[in-house]
C-alpha cells in the first residue's frame, strides 16, 4: 500500500514534469519552425518599411544599450552603498524597496515614464523608452551587486584596509574585482531581461517603421513591432512577427547562456 | 575622493527610494481627476467608456451608456440603494435633453479580469510546477536534473510576448475546440499565463525545496520512509514557507503580466459570464488604450495602474518579507 | 555473537577513481558497542553509511564484498548488499537505525517526531502510539523534560535534547542495530555525557556501532574498537587491548596523539 502510494506519487510528479516540458517544447518548436521558415538574411538589411527588421533590431539594441548605460552605474553604486557603506535600517530599507521594484509590473513602469517624460515632452521618444528600461534594470543590477559583494570574504577587505588603502580604493580595486564575474553575469541576465520587454515600451518609445538614431522621436522597437505585426490580419505580417520573435529569442538565449557560461568557467 | 564616492553611492541608493515614491505619486496625481470623479466606486463599477465596449458588445452596453454620476462628487457616503435611484433619475434627465453627456469609467471589469486570469493561471500552473519541482529536486538523477533545470530557467527567460503569440495562434484554437467559446477568452488567457509562469514557479519552488538539509532527509529514510513520505512529511513542511513565498511571487508576476495576456483575453470591457467569454485585464487595458486615451479616460487608466501597482506591491511584499525572509 | 558481518567490503564514491574503503572485514557484536576511530577522511562515515545502505540515495557509488545482517527469525545471515526492492530497503532501515552528527529533528511536534517511524510502519492505534512514544522518550531520558510539551515543535529543544529526541525516534521502531555517526561532536560536554550514558544503556536492547573522533569517548563507552586509516581497517580488537597495548604502530601513534 505505502509502496503503491509512493509509486503513484512519483509517477504523477514525473508526468507533470513531462507535461510541463511538453508545453515548453511545443512553444520552442513553434518558434523555431515558424521563425526559421520566415527567416531570411535580408531581414537584417532592410528596414520595416521594406519588409525587413534591421531598424527594429538596431533600435531595440540601442534602447537596451542606453538603458544599460543609465542603469548599470546607478545600480552598481547603489548596490555598493547597500553592501559596503550602508548601515542598518536605511540600507536594508533600500534593499527591500529595490526587491519590490524588481517585481513591479513592467506596464506600470511604462505608465510612470509616460506621465513623467512623454506627456511633458509632448510625445513618445527613444529617450522615454530607454529610461523605462533603465528603471526595470536598476533593481536587478542592485540585487546582483549586493549579493555578489556579500560573498566576498570580510578578510579581503580588512587586508586591504590594513595595507593602508582607503575604503573606496579597497572597494574598487579589491572587492569589485573579486566579485567581478558574478556581477557581470548578473548584468548580462538583466540585459537579457530588458531586451525582451514589450510592455514598458508600448507608449514610451512606441515603434517606428524607419531607421532612426534620433532618440527624441518615436523609436523603432523590435518587441513593440512584433506586437503590432502579430495583430495584423495579413499572413505576411504575422510571418514577419514570427521571424522577429525568433531573432529576439535567440538573442535573449545567447546572452543568457553567455552569462551562465562565464560563471561556470570561473568555477 | 573617498567622500565623493561615498556620497555618490548614497545618492544612487536613495534614487531607488525616490523612484518608488515617484512612481506612486506620479500615478496618483495622473489618476487624481479620475479618483476625484469616481472615488472608490470606480472599483465596483463595471462600465467603461462605451466606444470601447461597442466594438464587440451591443445592447447591454447602450443601456448602460451614460448612467452618469455614480458617486458624482463625493456622494460615496450615500447608501447603494440611493445611488441606484439617483442614477435612474439622472438617466431620464439625460435622455430627455440631449445635453452634455459625461463618459464614465469604472474599473470592475479589468480588475475582475486580472484576478480571474491570475487565478486560472495559478490553478493550472501550481500542480504542474510542484510536480516539476519535486522531479527536479528529488526524483531525477543529478545530470538530468541539471540539464532540465537549465532548460526550465532558460524558458523562464523567454520574452512573454512569445508566449502570447504562441497562445493565440496555436494553443487557443485547441482550447476553444475542447471547451467551446471564443478563442480569445478568460480561459485561454489564463492558461497561457499559466504556461508562462510555469518555469519561473517551478524553478523557485525547486530552489526552496533544495534548502532542506540532506541529513534531515537521510534520517527519515533511515527510519524506513519512502520517497513520497520524505517529500510529504519532511521536505514540504521544512520548506513550506519558502514554497508559499515562491508561489505568491509567481502570482505577483502573473498579476502584472501584459503581453502573454494581451493576445488572448479579447480586450473588451465586459464582465465575463462564462469562463470562455472574452474580457480584459488591467495591464491589457493599459497596453491597448493608453495611446488613444486622453482626459478622463487617460486618468482612469492611471487609476487602474495605481490599483495594479498597489496590489502587486502588497502581494510582492507579502511574498518577500513575510514568507521568503522567514524561509532564510 | 555477531549481529553484522562486514566481509571484504570495498566502496568507491561516484565519480571518484580510488576507493574510499578497501576490503574491510569487521564484525558488529550483538548487544555490544563497537567504536570506529581514525583520522578524519579515513572512511568511518562511509563504512557506517553502508551498513543501512543510506548511500543508495545517491546513484553511481560502487561497492564490492558483503555486509551480512543477522535475521533474528531464521538465525541466518543475509547479505544486505543484495537488496534491490523498495520494501526490503524499508525493512532494512527499520532494523538498522541511524543517528547523525547534527541533530535532525523533523519539522513537526515532539510527539510526531517520535511517532513518525511508527506511523509509517503502519501503527495507527492511538494508545499504542502513545505508549511506545512514552517508552522511547523515557528510554532516551527525555520524558521528564518534554512530557508536558509533546505537542510543541521539536525545533524549540536544545541541541542535546534534540539529539536525544532523534535517538528516541530511532529507538521507537525497535531496531536491532543503531548506527551513530559522531553523535556528540556538535554538543556541549554536559549533553555529551548524557548521550554517552544513554548509549551505554541502549546496548541492552540493540547492537551499536559508533563513529567518534573522540578517543576518550571510545575508551569510555565501547566494548570493541576498530581503527581505520586511509580506507583500510588497521586494527580491530577489544577496546582495552586497542588502548592499552595496540599491536600496530599506526594505532599506537594515533591513540597517543603522535599521529602524522
Ligand atoms: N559523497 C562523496 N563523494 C566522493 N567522495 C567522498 C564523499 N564522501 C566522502 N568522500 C571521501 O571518502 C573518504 C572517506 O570519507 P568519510 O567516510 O566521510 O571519512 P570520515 O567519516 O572517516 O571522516 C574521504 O576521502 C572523502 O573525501
Ligand atoms: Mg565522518
Amino acid at each position: 500500500m505505502r509502496l503503491l502510494v509512493n509509486k503513484i506519487f512519483l509517477a504523477l510528479s514525473i508526468l507533470s514534469a513531462l507535461i510541463g516540458l511538453a508545453f515548453l517544447g511545443w512553444i520552442l518548436a513553434t518558434l523555431f519552425l515558424k521563425g526559421l521558415s520566415s527567416f531570411h538574411f535580408s531581414l537584417f538589411l532592410d528596414d520595416l518599411v521594406d519588409g525587413g527588421l534591421r531598424n527594429l533590431i538596431v533600435g531595440q539594441m540601442i534602447l537596451a544599450g542606453i538603458a544599460s548605460l543609465i542603469g548599470i552605474p546607478l545600480g552598481m553604486t547603489a548596490g555598493i552603498y547597500i553592501q559596503e557603506y550602508g548601515q542598518g535600517r536605511y540600507a536594508s530599507l533600500i534593499r527591500d524597496l529595490s526587491d519590490i521594484m524588481m517585481s513591479a509590473p513592467s506596464i506600470v513602469i511604462g505608465a510612470f515614464v509616460y506621465a513623467l517624460i512623454v506627456v511633458p515632452t509632448g510625445g513618445t521618444s527613444g529617450w522615454a523608452g530607454a529610461v523605462a528600461l533603465a528603471i526595470m534594470m536598476i533593481p536587478v543590477v542592485i540585487n546582483t551587486t549586493d549579493s555578489m559583494l556579500s560573498l566576498v570574504p570580510r578578510e579581503l577587505r580588512e587586508a586591504g584596509i590594513a595595507l593602508g588603502a582607503s575604503k573606496y580604493k579597497v572597494i574598487i580595486d579589491i572587492v569589485i574585482k573579486a566579485a567581478k564575474v558574478g556581477i557581470m553575469t548578473g548584468i548580462l541576465l538583466a540585459f537579457a531581461r530588458i531586451i525582451g520587454e514589450t510592455a514598458p515600451l508600448l507608449f514610451t518609445s512606441e515603434t517606428s517603421n524607419y531607421f532612426s538614431l534620433n532618440l527624441s522621436e518615436s523609436f523603432p522597437s523590435l518587441t513593440v513591432s512584433i506586437y503590432d505585426l502579430a495583430n495584423e490580419p495579413e499572413e505576411s505580417s504575422r510571418d514577419l512577427a514570427w521571424a522577429a520573435s525568433f531573432i529576439l529569442t535567440v538573442m535573449v538565449l545567447i546572452i543568457n547562456l553567455t552569462g551562465r557560461f562565464i560563471t561556470r568557467n570561473k568555477k | 575622493m573617498e567622500k565623493i564616492f561615498q556620497k555618490l553611492s548614497l545618492t544612487s541608493a536613495t534614487l531607488v527610494f525616490v523612484l518608488l515614491i515617484g512612481i506612486f505619486l506620479t500615478l496618483y496625481s495622473a489618476a487624481k481627476p479620475a479618483i476625484d470623479e469616481f472615488g472608490f466606486d470606480f472599483i465596483t463599477n463595471p462600465d467603461w467608456n462605451k466606444e470601447v465596449v461597442l466594438e464587440n458588445l451591443d445592447d447591454e452596453a447602450i443601456i448602460d451608456e451614460d448612467d452618469v454620476a455614480i458617486a458624482d462628487e463625493d456622494d460615496a457616503e450615500i447608501a447603494d440603494e440611493d445611488d441606484v435611484i439617483l442614477d435612474e433619475d439622472e438617466m431620464l434627465l439625460d435622455d430627455e435633453d440631449e445635453t452634455a453627456t459625461k463618459t464614465i469609467y469604472g474599473g470592475l471589469v479589468p480588475i475582475v479580469g486580472t484576478l480571474l486570469t491570475t487565478l486560472i493561471a495559478l490553478a493550472f500552473a501550481l500542480p504542474i510546477a510542484m510536480g516539476i519541482a519535486v522531479f527536479l529536486a528529488e526524483i531525477a538523477p543529478k545530470n538530468i536534473s541539471y540539464v532540465v533545470g537549465i532548460a526550465i530557467e532558460l524558458l523562464a527567460a523567454i520574452p512573454s510576448i512569445i508566449f502570447g503569440m504562441w497562445g493565440l495562434y496555436y494553443f487557443a484554437p485547441i482550447i476553444s475546440d475542447l471547451f467551446g467559446g471564443y478563442q480569445v477568452s478568460l480561459l485561454t488567457a489564463g492558461l497561457v499565463l499559466g504556461v508562462m509562469i510555469l518555469p519561473f514557479m517551478a524553478a523557485i519552488t525547486r530552489d526552496s525545496m533544495n534548502t532542506t538539509p540532506a541529513v534531515l532527509k537521510e534520517s527519515a529514510y533511515a527510519l524506513g520512509a519512502t520517497k513520497f513520505e520524505v517529500i510529504k512529511d519532511i521536505i514540504f513542511p521544512y520548506s513550506k514557507v519558502g514554497i508559499i513565498g515562491s508561489i505568491i511571487l509567481a502570482l505577483g508576476r502573473a498579476l502584472g503580466e501584459t503581453m502573454a495576456v494581451a493576445f488572448l483575453i479579447g480586450s473588451v470591457f465586459v464582465l465575463p459570464q462564462k469562463i470562455t467569454d472574452p474580457t480584459i485585464s488591467i495591464p491589457v487595458a493599459m497596453a491597448n488604450n493608453f495611446g488613444e486615451a486622453s482626459g478622463l479616460g487617460e486618468s482612469a487608466l492611471f487609476y487602474l495602474a495605481l490599483i495594479l501597482f498597489i496590489i502587486s506591491f502588497a502581494v510582492i511584499s507579502l511574498a518577500k518579507f513575510y514568507f521568503l525572509k522567514k524561509a532564510k | 555473537m555477531s549481529v553484522m558481518k562486514i566481509k571484504k567490503f570495498s566502496f568507491t564514491y561516484a565519480g571518484v577513481d580510488h576507493p574510499s574503503l578497501k576490503s574491510i572485514t569487521l564484525p558488529i557484536e550483538k548487544n555490544k558497542i563497537t567504536a570506529l576511530i581514525g583520522p578524519s577522511g579515513c572512511g568511518k562515515s562511509t563504512l557506517l553509511r553502508s551498513m543501512n545502505r543510506i548511500h543508495d540515495l545517491y546513484p553511481g557509488n560502487k561497492y564490492d564484498g558483503k555486509i551480512e545482517l543477522l535475521n533474528e527469525e531464521t538465525g541466518k545471515f543475509e547479505n544486505i548488499l543484495e537488496i534491490k526492492k523498495e520494501n526490503e530497503f524499508i525493512k532494512l532501515r527499520q532494523k538498522v537505525g541511524m543517528i547523525f552528527q547534527k541533530p535532525t529533528p523533523f519539522p513537526m511536534s515532539i510527539f510526531d517526531n517520535v511517532a513518525y517511524g511508527l506511523r509509517i510502519a503502519g501503527i495507527k492505534n492511538k494508545t499504542e502510539l502513545k505508549d511506545r512514544v512514552e517508552t522511547a522518550l523515557k528510554g532516551s531520558a527525555l520524558w521528564k523534560e518534554v512530557h508536558d510539551r509533546l505537542d510543541k515543535s521539536a525545533m524549540g529543544l536544545s541541541g542535546g535534547q534534540q539529539q536525544r529526541l532523534c535517538i528516541a525516534r530511532a529507538v521507537a521502531v525497535k531496531p536491532e542495530v543503531l548506527l551513530f555517526d559522531e553523535p556528540t561532536s556538535a554538543l556541549d560536554p554536559i549533553s555529551t555525557g548524557a548521550i554517552e550514558e544513554l548509549i551505554v544503556e541502549l546496548k541492552n536492547d540493540v547492537s551499536i556501532a559508533i563513529v567518534t573522533h573522540n578517543m576518550q569517548q571510545a575508551s569510555r563507552i565501547s566494548d570493541y574498537t576498530a581503527f581505520m586509516y586511509l580506507g583500510d581497517l588497521i586494527e580491530y580488537d577489544k577496546t582495552e587491548n586497542i588502548f592499552l597495548n595496540p599491536k600496530e604502530k599506526q594505532t599506537e601513534d594515533y591513540i597517543t596523539g603522535r599521529f602524522g
